[in-house]
């Protein structure tokens, strides 16, 4: 702590920062901040695009954000794990593009009550060779990910031929019901959403696995030691992540009934950027399910608030830039005590 | 021979072993299956592919750099679109128009300094803030994205300047004037990591960061002028690029950032910093543009490229874990 006294006179440039300095030196302001620090940004948040355009908060325009904000939340939910355990997933949006193509084509072919088991075998065997790459070959798993970006775009491609895939008979078929459907009133995407959030929650907070994840991610050498199976938590991390494309997938397809090739591309960084916002550490070992939904509601209100006040759809990804950073950098201010990097 | 070192050669030459193996292979291949009448080996084919692979090759180099220190860039296809924007629209400009062909130079001049200027702020924030790049510009490759947006909405943006293509499309000695780029870059770059203090720091920066902040290198400002320089050669690439074909649209240069880091990692550069050699990503550059011709000739479909492209770069990281007695211990996540 004396690190930091000494410190402060140098970095206290403006007054804004030195109120936050000044709030990071009191152990409990600053252990709050560090903690909830996004929560507290998201309720700021909402205050103000509510007073901006009090639109905002009517109960149709949150149920449409949360319902526009579930495919990629669904992801968010499988990459956390994978972030957790210290590693990455870039291979969820073109997976996702795949698991949309193949389940609109076998729906008209074996029908949708084979199709979407079909669609999800597949697509968890892609995250399981993606899982025996970097679980038990230990491969790096940026380049693996990348490399299945590229490589499962190219599956879908050769799968549909480059052409866009239509269900026949969009409105006889009950299929719709995963992307379109209500059940009390709710959407079904955001049921399906809240069920995923709240199982993997459980398993990642009160389960033993779950701990496992977490001293994989942390320090894997010392999980290794005490006689965890670094491997096999990394191939179930990649499983997790898969099976939740999958879902997100099926909300896709069934939302739109046809889709393009090309429908998840890119969104790997989008979910990615909703994971990191939500506070967990691309080296591992910290971040929870929680965080994460608020990180993907964080997006999508961004987005929902910016075209309500006005201003143009793309001026959202300028503000989600500034926010992650400034996420990011908060964040490990905190936990090194001071604003500004040590790096010379 | 001390341990090792056939296993280093091996890694070395790998990235040429495979150029010679593909070319092989789709000579032969083309004898069967070839679309076309041409030889692909014909010497017009080669000499387009590679023009064809000067604006990823540009962006590489500066790649190169860039992970040599430990650091990765993904934003550099944003920073191609949006100098490519501001080159073509800063020649409609009515003072550049009255200016004939003197525009120019100012209109590359604007370009150039657009993406110094984008890389500078991620530099900037990656030294005082401390934010691990792979964050930083992961935020400024939307960020960005959004700018090229905002400049000029979804419409895209399109000026066709004569002499400009005639510049563009011009052969000197036989080599296009996008090749001559590609190879001037390649040789500046050699020059700056083989010959001078940056690139020494460079290389120190990222085999230990501990270690040369503790030998007195500025580590910050360091790596803050390779995303100057990154930013510059993407948008050099840009400006090369652009100059031919004279109209961007705003999607432009999306996925770039995943074609650099491919070639550069094909090259033998490691993820984790501190060794990779600027002509092995040229290497690696080639290789992948001869794979998408290659294959083209042969009749594959274009989609299979991108399935191939990615097994080979898993199967290569694999194949280097194997061979290579360094990166053994430094590709274990």
């Amino acid at each position: 702590m004396a690190d930091v006294s000494d410190k402060r006179p140098a970095t206290s440039e403006t007054g804004r920062e030195d109120s936050k300095m000044a709030g990071l030196s009191k152990a409990s302001v600053g252990t709050f901040l560090a903690k909830q620090g996004i929560l507290v940004a998201f309720v700021l948040f909402i205050i103000g695009f509510t007073i901006a355009n009090p639109r905002f908060i009517d109960p149709d325009n949150v149920l449409g954000v949360v319902r526009s904000s579930a495919i990629l939340g669904v992801m968010a939910l499988g990459v956390t794990f994978v972030v957790i355990s210290g590693n990455l997933d870039l291979s969820v949006g073109s997976m996702m593009s795949f698991s949309t193509i193949v389940v609109l084509d076998l729906h008209d072919k074996i029908g949708p009550a084979l199709a979407i088991p079909a669609m999800f075998a597949m697509t968890l065997c892609l995250g399981a060779f993606i899982g025996f790459l970097v679980g038990y070959l230990r491969l790096n798993s940026l380049i693996v990910t990348l490399g299945m970006l590229s490589a499962i775009h190219g599956l879908t491609l050769t799968y549909s031929g480059g052409q866009n895939m239509d269900i026949a008979d969009k409105s006889g078929t009950w299929f719709s019901v995963f992307g379109q459907g209500e059940a009390l009133g709710i959407p079904v995407p955001i049921l399906m959403f809240l069920a995923l959030a709240a199982a993997l929650g459980v398993i990642l907070a009160k389960t033993p696995f779950g701990r496992k994840v977490y001293a994989v991610g942390g320090n894997g050498t010392a999980a290794t030691f005490s006689g965890i199976r670094r491997a096999r938590v990394v191939f179930a991390c990649y499983l997790i992540s898969a099976f939740c494309v999958a879902c997100a997938g099926l909300i896709q397809a069934s939302r739109s009934l046809g889709s393009q090739n090309t429908v998840g591309q890119g969104m790997e960084l989008e979910v990615l950027a909703a994971v990191i916002l939500g506070g967990a550490s691309l080296l591992g070992g910290s971040g929870t399910i929680f965080k994460t939904v608020i990180g993907v509601l964080i997006l999508g209100f961004i987005q929902n608030g910016l075209l309500l006040v006005g201003l143009q759809f793309y001026v959202q990804y300028v503000v989600t830039w500034i926010i992650i950073i400034l996420a990011v950098w908060l964040d490990i201010a905190a936990k090194r005590g001071r604003l500004w990097s040590p790096i010379a | 021979m001390k341990p090792g070192t056939l296993s280093t050669f091996l890694a070395r030459g790998a990235i040429w072993g495979f150029i010679v193996l593909e070319l092989i292979f789709f000579s032969i291949a083309g004898q069967f299956f070839s679309v076309s009448d041409n030889a692909f080996l014909d010497p017009a084919n080669m000499l387009l592919l590679l023009k064809q692979s000067a604006p990823i090759g540009i962006i590489a180099m500066g790649m190169t750099i860039i992970m040599i220190n430990g650091n990765i860039d993904l934003s550099v296809g944003a920073t191609f679109a949006l100098a490519a924007v501001v080159l073509l629209d800063s020649m409609t400009w009515p003072f550049m128009a009255a200016m004939g062909d003197w525009a120019i130079p100012l209109a590359w001049t604007f370009a150039l300094l657009t993406g110094a200027v984008l890389g500078a702020i991620n530099g900037l924030i990656v030294w005082k803030t401390g934010v691990d790049a792979f964050i930083v510009t992961l935020g400024s490759m939307l960020g960005f994205r959004g700018l090229v947006f905002m400049y000029n909405g979804e419409q895209p943006t399109s000026h066709l300047n004569w002499t400009l293509v005639d510049f563009a499309e011009a052969q000197f000695l036989g080599l296009h004037t996008a090749t001559w780029f590609l190879l001037g870059v390649t040789a500046v770059i050699w020059v700056v990591m083989h010959r001078t203090i940056h690139g020494r720091n460079a290389y120190a920066i990222g085999d230990n960061r501990e270690a040369a902040i503790n030998a007195g290198i500025r580590v910050g400002p360091h790596m803050m002028r390779n995303f100057v320089l990154i930013g510059f050669l993407a948008a050099l690439s840009a400006v090369v690029f652009y100059s031919e074909s004279g109209s961007v649209n705003p999607n432009d240069g999306q996925l770039y950032e995943l074609w650099v880091i491919t070639a550069v990692v094909l090259g033998g550069t490691k993820l984790t910093g501190g060794s990779g050699s600027v002509i092995s990503t040229l290497g690696g550059v080639i290789a992948i543009q001869l794979l998408r011709k290659g294959l083209g000739h042969i009749g594959a479909d274009t989609e299979t490229v991108n399935l191939v492209i990615g097994l080979i770069l898993i199967a290569v990281l694999f194949l280097d874990r194997q061979l290579n007695v360094k990166g053994k211990e430094a590709l274990r996540t």
